[in-house]
């Protein structure tokens, strides 16, 4: 039997992106196949989950987790990948925090069903056939997945040791990942600290090179909204909303130094309760106030933060899962007697 | 009625609302306090956390008092212009009405999260505002979080 590290992949509910960030990280790739091997990985190899559920407790050196759990297969799965491995990585933002399927967080399971299946223009479904979770067919029984209502994250089901956050993890943090790994394999090098976030301590603001002016802004703007785009300049400055000062640095300013906003995929900082809820204080106080402000009405204020159209889908864009409200209510109003 | 529903209603009857009240030290603070020495009727359904200022109120403490259950949320601050840190309360308003877009989003009435100036000599006007919030908090019922 090989001497190598065991290591596995999983997608949950993802888009796909996190597997082709791990086969980005190019010729490291075969460096990877020298020093371990590959037990399990959907994307890429033809193994089965019957295979992993044959293996020993603690078989898997190290399993890069990636997608929230959404369904039941997505649970069963992280828990039986956890079962078999030492270390487990929350790996991208989706698995961190619920990431952009975490939106779904916004709906419920009955009304994204019933509008797949039901209301969608191109559907035709006049008996209303849903799809089962279980079919006794005489061919025999029949399993489907059960949706959640609920997008929730990887340690929202499992002891999570590392978080490596990204949408997708960036080639450098995979590779100082692999490279620590390796150095504990090889030569006993200690791993990073239990639970810890491969990527930095500091908001992103720090990391990046944009000269800071810190205007006072009187409304916001989409990019396209404007002209031109000052390359050196703070997008906030520019009145472009950037997450940079609620998330945390790591990815080495990706976006804002192709003059994108940052749209928060690292995820907030260890210092902050909420992502969204950080960020929204630091854009409300950011507006211009002058000596004009005590004229205008609370209708105006409405209006001038109108501007922001869809604050949620901003501010949580890869958090909704583990902020402070993680997920949508239904309001039952009593009636107005 | 099934039994089922009759149980649910009872426990609607017996809801009470529960309302969380920030109050900016230096104006709101002393306006609830003369509603208090003035012995004004008010309903007790409120609990007042005081602040050094209405703009000390992060967007994280009142969306961690509706995830804890809070049904309401008020905010009290100095008038416009009456600010003791000269601009807080402007920033206040404007994180309450971006906030009460998001709360909107997320599915809770937006009328659970009300902003208020409240001066230290108007007793009046707090009384008034509690009575009116907690029969608004009433006709909304409870906070649809404890449900989930
Ligand atoms: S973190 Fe981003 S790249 Fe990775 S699965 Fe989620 S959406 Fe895709
Ligand atoms: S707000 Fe965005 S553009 Fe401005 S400094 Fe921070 S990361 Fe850079
Ligand atoms: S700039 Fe922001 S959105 Fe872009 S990769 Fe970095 S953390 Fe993610």
């Amino acid at each position: 039997m090989s001497d190598k590290i065991k290591i596995a992949q999983y997608w949950a509910a993802s888009c796909g992106g996190c597997d082709v960030a791990l086969l980005d990280i190019d010729e490291r790739i075969l460096g990877v196949a020298e020093l371990a091997d590959i037990v399990f990985w959907p994307i890429a190899v033809d193994t089965k989950l019957k295979d992993v559920e044959a293996l020993p407790d603690g078989y898997i050196t190290a399993t890069l987790f990636n997608g929230a759990i959404r369904n039941s297969e997505n649970e069963y799965v992280a828990k039986l990948l956890r079962q078999k491995s030492k270390i487990m990585v929350a790996f991208g933002s989706c698995a961190c925090f619920g990431g952009i399927p975490g939106l779904a967080n916004i709906t419920y399971a009955d009304d994204i069903m019933d509008y797949v299946y039901n209301k969608t223009p191109s559907m035709d479904n006049p008996e209303g056939i849903l799809p089962l979770v279980e079919y006794h067919a005489p061919e025999g029984d029949l399993e489907l997945p059960e949706m959640y209502d609920t997008v929730k994250t990887l340690e929202d089901f499992v002891e999570v040791d590392y978080f490596m956050p990204g949408c997708p993890p960036t080639v450098d943090r995979i590779n100082e990942f692999l490279d620590a790994v390796e150095k504990h394999v090889k030569e006993g090098a200690p791993l990073p600290p239990k639970g810890a976030v491969i990527a930095s301590e500091k908001t992103l603001c720090d990391e990046c090179g944009r000269k800071k002016e810190y205007r006072k802004l009187e409304r916001v703007y989409l990019p396209h909204e404007l002209d031109e785009i000052d390359p050196e300049l703070c997008l906030l400055d520019q009145g472009i909303i950037c997450m940079g000062p609620a998330t945390r640095a790591g990815c080495g300013a990706k976006c804002v130094n192709v003059s994108q906003p940052c749209r928060g995929c690292f995820g907030p900082t260890s210092a902050a309760l909420d992502h969204g809820g950080s960020m929204l204080s630091a854009l409300a106080s950011i507006f211009k106030v002058d000596e004009s402000e005590t004229k205008l009405s609370e209708e105006q204020i409405v209006e001038l933060m109108s501007h922001i159209k869809d604050p949620l889908g901003t501010f949580y864009e890869y958090t909704m899962p583990v902020g402070l409200i993680k997920r949508a209510v239904r309001e039952k109003r009593r009636s107005k007697a | 009625m099934s039994t089922q529903t009759a149980v649910a209603a009872q426990e609607q009857d017996a809801w009470e609302p529960r309302i969380l009240v920030f109050c900016c030290n230096w104006c709101s603070y002393a306006g609830a306090d003369l509603a208090g020495v003035s012995r004004l009727q008010m309903p007790p359904n409120f609990l007042v956390i005081r602040t050094m200022c209405s703009a000390r109120v992060d967007v994280e403490f009142v969306l961690e008092a509706f995830a804890k259950g809070a049904d309401g949320v008020l905010v009290a601050g100095c008038h416009p212009a009456d600010c003791h840190y000269i601009g807080g309360n402007y920033r206040t308003r404007r994180r309450i009405a971006l906030l009460r877009m998001l709360l909107e989003q997320y599915g809770f009435d937006p009328e659970r999260l009300r902003l208020e100036w409240i001066s230290a000599s108007e007793g009046e006007k707090f009384q008034k505002t509690m009575v009116e919030f907690t029969e608004t908090i009433k006709d909304i019922g409870p906070n649809p979080i404890k449900e989930e």
